[in-house]
């Protein structure tokens, strides 16, 4: 689904960018994703995109010095993709953007698989690399998506990291 | 009420999703009456710090009233990313 920002977005001392609407593309799928492919999208029919700064999550084959032979991702259809809408929408607030992408894939995912995408587009880099950490740390702690790890010993879902909090709270 | 399981507490209840009815006032009553009816709810809401809710798709604390709500999540702490 790709649909322009809501126009109420609040402003702020950075944002928004000038020129055309920003666009937020945000999906949950089981399928991969293409990061050129996806750019590409980002970065459709404008040429005033000076930057785009990329996230991309994959699966570990390992987790504490315990093998990882793949993990299960579980997710809340609905609330997922409200959820990544609205982290989008309000890195917008925060930065001159003009785009966001978020992807995030669920079911079974195999070690070295993509997990997670983030794409930030802005006429110059630091907004967008600062948005695309903003994008990866609110995505880890409000978008309910749940890990289940498959170790030798059976699976097990992995536990919430305080780490991701902290990191999440420094954008307050 | 529709009312929605995830990860390890949807694996606990032993079950993704069901309807309930109660007069529940908030959703912290309905849990304890949950817990009341039956083992497995006990077992999953034993560790009330480790289970978040969600009340129609947004995040909500334990005081939140059930009046009018269609749809009620608990969860773990998210893990995605």
């Amino acid at each position: 689904m790709t649909e322009p920002a809501p126009p109420t977005a609040p402003p702020t001392a950075q944002g928004p960018a000038q020129g055309p609407a920003p666009v937020v593309h945000v999906s949950v799928q089981a399928a991969d994703f293409d990061i050129g492919a996806e750019i590409d999208r980002l970065t459709a029919g404008r040429a005033d995109i000076g930057a785009v700064a990329t996230f991309t999550g994959l699966v570990r084959d390992h987790a504490g010095g315990v093998p990882i032979s793949g993990m299960e991702l579980e997710h809340y259809p609905g609330m997922t993709e409200a959820a990544l809408r609205a982290i989008a929408n309000e890195a917008l607030a925060r930065w001159p953007l003009q785009g966001v992408t978020a992807i995030h894939r669920y079911g079974p995912l195999a070690p070295a698989a993509r997990i997670v995408l983030v794409a930030c587009a802005s006429p110059h880099r630091g907004a967008a690399f600062e948005a695309a950490e903003f994008v990866m740390d609110y995505l880890k702690t409000r978008a309910p998506f749940w890990k289940k790890e498959t170790t030798p010993e059976g699976a097990r879902w992995v536990d919430a990291r305080e780490a991701d909090d902290e990191a999440a709270a420094r954008w307050r | 009420m529709q009312v929605l399981y995830f990860a390890w507490l949807r694996e606990r209840v032993g079950a993704g999703r069901e309807e309930i009815a109660s007069d529940a006032p908030t959703v912290a009553a309905l849990v304890e009456e949950l817990r009341a009816k039956d083992e497995r709810y006990a077992l999953a809401f034993a560790d009330l710090s480790a289970v978040r809710v969600a009340v129609d798709q947004e995040a909500a604390e334990f005081d939140a009233p059930l009046a009018g709500v269609r749809e009620l999540a608990f969860f773990p702490p998210v893990t995605g990313g």
